[in-house]
């Protein structure tokens, strides 16, 4: 732990590198596809003339050479401008920011759930091994594993909010609702629901079958058989010593996961029309609003490297042994 | 031969497995022989909108929101998923190995930039930036075929990479390079064919992957708009969920039970082209 400042200097780097790596995709894609935002507006408001489009691009400095946009590029997003959208008249990072506690949010709780109950059936799997128990576990894995996240976020309209009447078929808040804090809180716990257990199931999927296996490799190491030759009860073996050694590679996990979820997010929002970044990217493509799709994907990159680096720092807090250099 | 009926004899072993095998060759037989025994375009408007399932034997799985046979559809959009699903994998296994032979192979400064590279890669949200791409670039089925394997090579250049960096310590790879054997045959001849068996396995998993991906964006209105695919159907199904889910019901299940097959045949595969790591 001694040498973590270096650590964490060096990582920020590395992260900083990465980021900038993938500005300079994000450039070349733009420039690469069909068609600029000036050929988009002119597609808006009719064919205009040749000469206001130059004048156009000459004002959005689409005529200069490439590496003097690529460079201006850079200045506008070291300075957290991520450029313009002309589709809704405001800055690119204003929308983002806007959406991104809709997408806390629903990551959050999605994590919650997938990380406790993955655990949870990890562990029970993991100590009834080989047993049917085990087996069911497997396949419910399997099975969420394999399950589009979209269609099973749809088939939960159908039976929750169509049939049964229970949940919200989608968005985050009761329309025209008057409430105080406190309901409008449990308002948007309740739209919460279908689409963070939708997001959720993949992952608790992949923890469940991370925590069994995790667990397994620990059950055979040298303490547990001092722990069982000792006597101790099998429930304290299992909780008190199995799944603490048991669950760092879930925390591991829990970092690569992260650009997973966003991608999943765009689809679940989507089906949900919850509000967040993912409803956002989507939007932009039909408009075909580049500045903000290419700004979103920068944004969630940016968000990535920013998780990964505190999912390390934390696993090197749980894990004494890590050396951090 | 008896090296294969070893690999048969582990890869039963996992009942699982023979079962995801049995279920892939029928989702195979359907997506070859399907379009020809039930002829006629996924687009035609052939009966009544909204005729459930089981009901008209002329359309055994109904009609969709425009009366389009839903059965046509299921067997096209089988070759459509499997199509993309194993040129995607093909194309991204291509990219990986490459990369990971060469930074496992060369090391050094080459090592440091192609990670780096992969790193910009794995960064970025992989669904995201497939979704991007196609619409950038256009919704064709080559590009999101292309999309899908851009996001999709990383884990396969970490994996070859590893492996490469560690058989080429073993003493037949050094004894190679004593003897002065090219770098391009002791990388292709030598290491690859033996870094192979944990690819292979992956790789069914990379088709699996890709066929969810493909769902995703041909879900979202970013498929190729000339060809009926499983997520498409399930779009089209969308704006009728609440009178007539079965629309987006069984295309759904045909995804799920093909990704499902995958995983499985993933399975046996990892029991037997790894048998030492079998059994936990």
């Amino acid at each position: 732990m001694k040498n973590l400042a270096p650590y964490l200097a060096r990582r920020i780097g590395q992260g900083l590198i990465t980021i900038a790596a993938i500005i300079v995709l994000n450039f070349m894609i733009l420039h690469l596809a069909p068609g600029d935002t000036v050929d988009l507006l002119a597609g808006e408001f009719g064919a205009g003339d040749p000469e206001y489009l130059a004048q156009l691009r000459a004002e959005f400095g689409l005529d200069q050479p490439l590496y003097v946009q690529l460079g201006q590029y850079f200045l506008n997003i070291a300075q957290f401008d991520l450029g313009y959208s002309y589709r809704n008249a405001t800055p690119v990072l204003d929308l983002i920011l806007d959406r991104l506690p809709a997408t806390l949010i629903l990551m959050l709780t999605t994590i919650l759930i997938a990380f406790t109950s993955g655990l949870l059936l990890g562990v029970v799997a993991a100590r009834r091994v080989n047993t049917w128990t085990d087996d069911l576990i497997s396949v419910l894995a399997l099975l969420c594993y394999a399950t589009p996240l979209f269609w099973l976020g749809l088939m939960g309209i159908v039976l929750f909010s169509v049939k049964l009447g229970l949940l919200p078929t989608g968005g985050m808040y009761t329309i025209g609702g008057r409430f105080n804090v406190w309901q409008s809180t449990l308002d948007v716990m309740w739209h919460l629901i279908l689409p963070a257990c939708t997001l959720a199931v993949y992952h608790m999927a992949i923890y469940t079958r991370l925590m069994r296996a995790s667990m397994l490799e620990v059950y055979n190491l040298d303490f547990i058989r001092t722990a069982r030759s000792k006597g101790l009860r099998r429930g304290r073996i299992a909780f008190g010593h199995v799944l603490p050694n048991a669950i760092l590679p879930m925390v591991t996990m829990l970092g690569v996961q992260v650009g997973t979820l966003l991608g999943g997010a765009v689809m679940v929002e989507t089906v949900f029309n919850w509000p967040g970044l993912g409803r956002l990217a989507f939007d932009a493509v039909f408009q075909r609003d580049y500045n903000l799709l290419l700004g979103t994907v920068i944004f969630a990159s940016a968000l990535v490297v920013l998780i990964n680096i505190a999912t390390d720092l934390f696993y090197a807090v749980l894990d004494p042994r890590i050396e951090v250099a | 031969m008896e090296a294969l009926s070893d690999f048969w004899r582990r890869f039963r072993r996992r009942r699982t497995a023979v079962f995801g095998l049995a279920l892939m060759a029928v989702i195979v037989l359907l997506a070859a022989l399907g379009p020809m025994v039930v002829p006629g375009s996924p687009w035609e408007i052939v009966g009544t909108p909204f005729t459930f399932p089981f009901v008209d034997p002329a359309h055994p799985l109904g009609t969709d929101v425009l009366g389009r046979d839903i059965l046509r559809g299921i067997l096209n959009g089988a070759r459509v998923s499997l199509l993309v699903g194993l040129s995607a994998a093909a194309a991204a296994l291509t990219i990986g190995i490459v990369i990971g032979a060469c930074a496992g192979y060369f090391r050094g400064w080459l090592d440091d930039l192609l990670m780096r590279f992969t790193d910009v890669f794995q960064t970025i949200p992989n669904f995201l930036f497939a979704f991007v791409l196609v619409a950038m670039f256009g919704t064709s089925l080559v590009n999101v075929v292309i999309a899908i394997a851009l996001v999709s090579w990383p884990p396969i250049a970490r994996l070859v990479r590893a492996e490469t960096l560690s058989l080429r310590e073993r003493e037949f790879v050094q004894s190679c390079i004593v003897i002065g054997m090219g770098e391009g045959s002791i990388i292709f001849r030598q290491i690859l064919p033996n870094a192979m068996p944990p690819v292979i396995v992956m790789s069914s998993i990379m088709v699996a992957t890709a066929i969810l991906t493909e769902a995703g964006l041909s879900f979202l209105g970013l498929g190729d708009p000339n060809v009926m695919s499983w997520g498409t159907m399930i779009g089209i199904g969308r704006s009728a969920l609440r009178t007539a889910w079965y629309m987006a019901a069984i295309p759904g299940v045909c995804i799920l039970l093909t990704v499902l097959a995958l995983n499985l045949v993933g399975e046996g595969l990892n029991d037997a082209l790894n048998p030492h790591l079998k059994n936990r």
